[in-house]
């Protein structure tokens, strides 16, 4: 109670008497539900955050209230209401957190275990730093003594902005500024939490580095902020992974992240999300609405994002590459698989600024049920980018007859000398198939997931290991009951 | 006890107008090592009752029964009936891009031990087993990591579809016009294959236009089918008869 008081304390020291008083249980304190500037201060204080982030989130926030909700997306939701969330809830409060794995609650790592992804197990495993994000604010840290060793920056954005404000204040809204996009927008005002990473000059960070995020508290928007530097000749692999746990109240997530690589740098993030997509009705699934962007500054620079999307009611997410840099290369590997009433809206931008830029998408969408499924994807090539070459795939899947797929691309070539390659086909799982999997006594669900897999491969083959296999079983589980 | 035992089987085929008959009252018996050969003209039902045997939807039995092994055939759904032990060998192998041949057949394998409740195959177990299968048949190996039948030749289909019949050690073998599609050479290399799979506790039913495989996998019966029935049967030189008269004899009587 001593901790709330404090907080309580803190937000009146911040932003004079505070009106709406608090609900606070023994686990968890959160901010009052709705979003005014008292709010963005309290976050800000909360997380002890310099001024010029304050003032920053404050801009972000002033000009969301001008910004109105797109609309052009090819999804259908009701109405948010953006007064009816929570936009700041901690596990335990910021005066007590672990310290290591050991300090954590055991409820917690327990959680952890029923996901199937104890930490204590992959502290062991080869290689795997993880920064885990548990209702907004990271519990656990691991690794990252060892990282540091190495010179490489692996932590919450809340301790990156206290520890290494030049290198934060410098990049962050560099690649999505605060004034990108309405969701982009709303998350520089209230981000909670996130990852941070640099990996000095020359250095190949030895480990894959990986985010676990839950959404855990009831009405609690997430707003995550990852922010990641590769300086020139470095080199780094992040992994991104999420579920939620069952709940009926729909629940907006709108993360950023940015990418940025300099000269010779590459930066590699894969993305295996598997948030709660809401029941067959798609009631209480939750909405994830993310900015994706990297910024290819450097010379021969390359970003390659790869995405399993499996879950969410709706998703609007479009990761981007900006090849600024001359002969940089963006890259874009994904799966989308959309069933019962799941929507989504997914694709990407690749944007050639420099001569001998490249891009390649691959696009794989599976949709099944009800669901409704939209590649809309940009490639555009400015004057200057002599030389610069795009090859796009994007092919659909359906499982029965009530789904449905669409491709849009955009192509805006202003340079004479580029080449833009795109094709797109649409097929169904065709009945000769699924019987030779039958007749061969693989069970009907079962052969789908492999069918299904197999049409995802090229896709699939660029995640790492670990996640490939975690991948591949949940494309089988997304898809249950299908068929038959 | 039959391996097989069909009796008066009536079946239609589903058709956008209406359903069509096709089977129009088999008899059939096969008991544990027997090869028994079904010839007929295009047209006489000859996939359709290797389809029906199998279970692929699209047909319906009208009258009579298919008992396996003592159980009833009809009852069960084509996986079930896969894994009771009963391989058909297609006519046309399917493509599945992007499932690596070995991928497939090992999944085939762990559902089989699954539905008897025995634990998955042991990746070695698997590979050796892969390996000496594949080198009896004259398979090369990365054929099998290459997807399954893309891009495969019709003899090197044929070839694996008789690999994964050796690898999943059915009781019943189906082999649907293995034939067509072969020149003499691979024909030869198939019939091979299945010769080495004749066993005393396993029953084959070789579907077949020509009598030319019949050359090679040499039957115990002949069966005659013309116009959804058995017009005849006998032994290993009903086929050579066949061969010179050719169909005209069962054809004209239907007709």
């Amino acid at each position: 109670m001593a901790a709330t008081q404090d907080t309580v304390d803190r937000i009146a020291e911040v932003s004079g008497a505070y009106k709406y008083g608090f609900v606070t249980d023994i686990e968890s304190d959160k901010a009052p539900k709705g979003l005014n500037e008292d709010i963005i201060r309290f976050i800000s204080a909360k997380k002890a955050e310099p001024e010029w982030m304050l003032a920053w989130r404050l801009k972000a926030y002033r000009h969301w209230l001008t910004m109105t909700e797109p609309s052009w997306q090819k999804v259908v939701y009701p109405p948010i209401d953006y007064q009816d969330a929570y936009y700041y809830a901690a596990p335990k409060s910021d005066d007590d957190r672990p310290k290591s794995l050991d300090e954590v609650d055991p409820e917690l790592l327990r959680t952890y275990e029923k996901l199937g992804i104890p930490l204590k197990e992959q502290e062991m495993l080869a290689g795997v730093a993880v920064d885990a994000v548990f209702d907004s604010v990271s519990v656990a840290t691991t690794y990252k003594k060892k990282l540091e060793q190495m010179g490489v920056i692996f932590c919450p954005i809340s301790e990156a902005a206290q520890r290494f404000p030049e290198l934060v204040q410098k990049y962050l809204g560099s690649v999505v500024p605060y004034s990108d996009n309405f969701f982009a927008t709303l998350n520089s005002a209230v981000f909670t939490d996130g990852s941070f990473v640099y990996v000095p000059k020359g250095l190949r960070c030895p480990m894959e580095l990986s985010t676990y995020f839950r959404i855990n508290e009831q009405n609690t928007g997430q707003f995550e902020r990852t922010l990641i530097i590769a300086d020139e000749g470095s080199y780094v692999s992040y992994l991104e992974g999420c579920t939620a746990p069952q709940r009926d109240d729909n629940q907006l997530h709108a993360a950023v992240v940015e990418l940025v690589a300099m000269d010779d740098a590459e930066i590699k993030y894969s993305t295996v999300q598997n948030w709660y997509p809401g029941d067959e009705t798609g009631k209480g699934g939750i909405y994830n609405f993310v900015t994706k962007r990297g910024a290819c500054r450097g010379r021969n620079s390359k970003i390659m994002w790869t995405q399993v999307e499996t879950g969410s009611a709706v998703t609007w997410k479009y990761p981007s590459c900006i090849l600024q840099g001359d002969n940089s290369s963006g890259e874009f590997y994904s799966v989308a698989i959309t069933n019962n009433a799941q929507q989504a809206d997914t694709g990407t931008k690749m944007i050639h600024i420099g001569k001998n830029t490249r891009s390649r998408i691959i696009s794989k969408g599976i949709s099944a049920g009800r669901a409704d499924q939209t590649y809309r994807g940009l490639v555009k090539v400015m004057p200057k980018a002599t030389g610069a070459r795009n090859f796009t795939q994007c092919d659909s899947l359906l499982i029965g007859d009530r789904c449905g797929a669409h491709t849009v691309p955009y192509i805006e070539n202003r340079c004479p000398s580029a080449q833009v390659e795109h094709e797109a086909t649409t097929s169904r799982i065709s009945e000769d198939q699924l019987f030779y999997c039958l007749q061969r006594g693989i069970p009907e669900e079962d052969a789908v997931a492999l069918i299904v897999n197999g049409f995802c491969k090229e896709v699939l083959q660029t995640l790492p290991m670990e996640f490939a296999v975690e991948a591949q079983k949940l494309v089988g589980i997304s898809l249950e009951g299908s068929v038959g | 006890m039959a391996l097989l035992d069909i009796k008066e089987l009536h079946a239609t085929i589903d058709e956008d107008d209406g359903a069509k008959a096709i089977l129009k009252g088999i008899d059939l018996t096969i008991r544990p090592g027997e090869v028994h050969a079904v010839m007929g003209p295009n047209g006489a039902g000859k996939s359709t009752l290797s389809n029906v045997i199998a279970g692929r939807p699209g047909y319906t039995v009208t009258q009579g029964s298919v008992t396996y092994d003592g159980a009833d055939l009809l009852e069960m759904e084509a996986d079930e009936r896969a894994r009771a032990g009963l391989f058909l060998a297609f006519q046309y192998p399917v493509e599945i891009p992007g499932v690596a041949t070995a991928t497939f057949l090992k999944t085939a394998i762990n559902a089989r031990r699954k539905a008897a409740g025995e634990p998955e195959i042991e990746a070695l177990d698997f590979l050796k087993l892969m390996k000496s299968t594949s080198k009896r048949l004259g398979v090369p190996e990365d054929m099998l990591k290459r997807p399954v039948n893309v891009g495969f030749s019709g003899g090197e289909k044929k070839r694996v579809e008789v690999l994964q019949m050796a690898m999943l050690e059915p009781r019943l073998c189906v082999l649907d016009e293995t034939d067509s599609g072969l020149d003499i050479d691979a024909l030869k290399v198939v019939a091979d294959g299945v010769n080495a799979l004749r066993a005393p506790d396993r029953g084959m039913l070789v579907i077949t236009h020509y009598q030319r495989l019949l050359d090679y996998i040499v039957p115990d019966v002949v069966h005659v089918l013309a116009d959804g029935r058995i017009v005849k049967t006998g032994d290993k030189t009903l086929a050579q008869e066949l061969e010179a008269k050719g169909y005209a004899e069962f054809t004209g009587a239907a007709a």
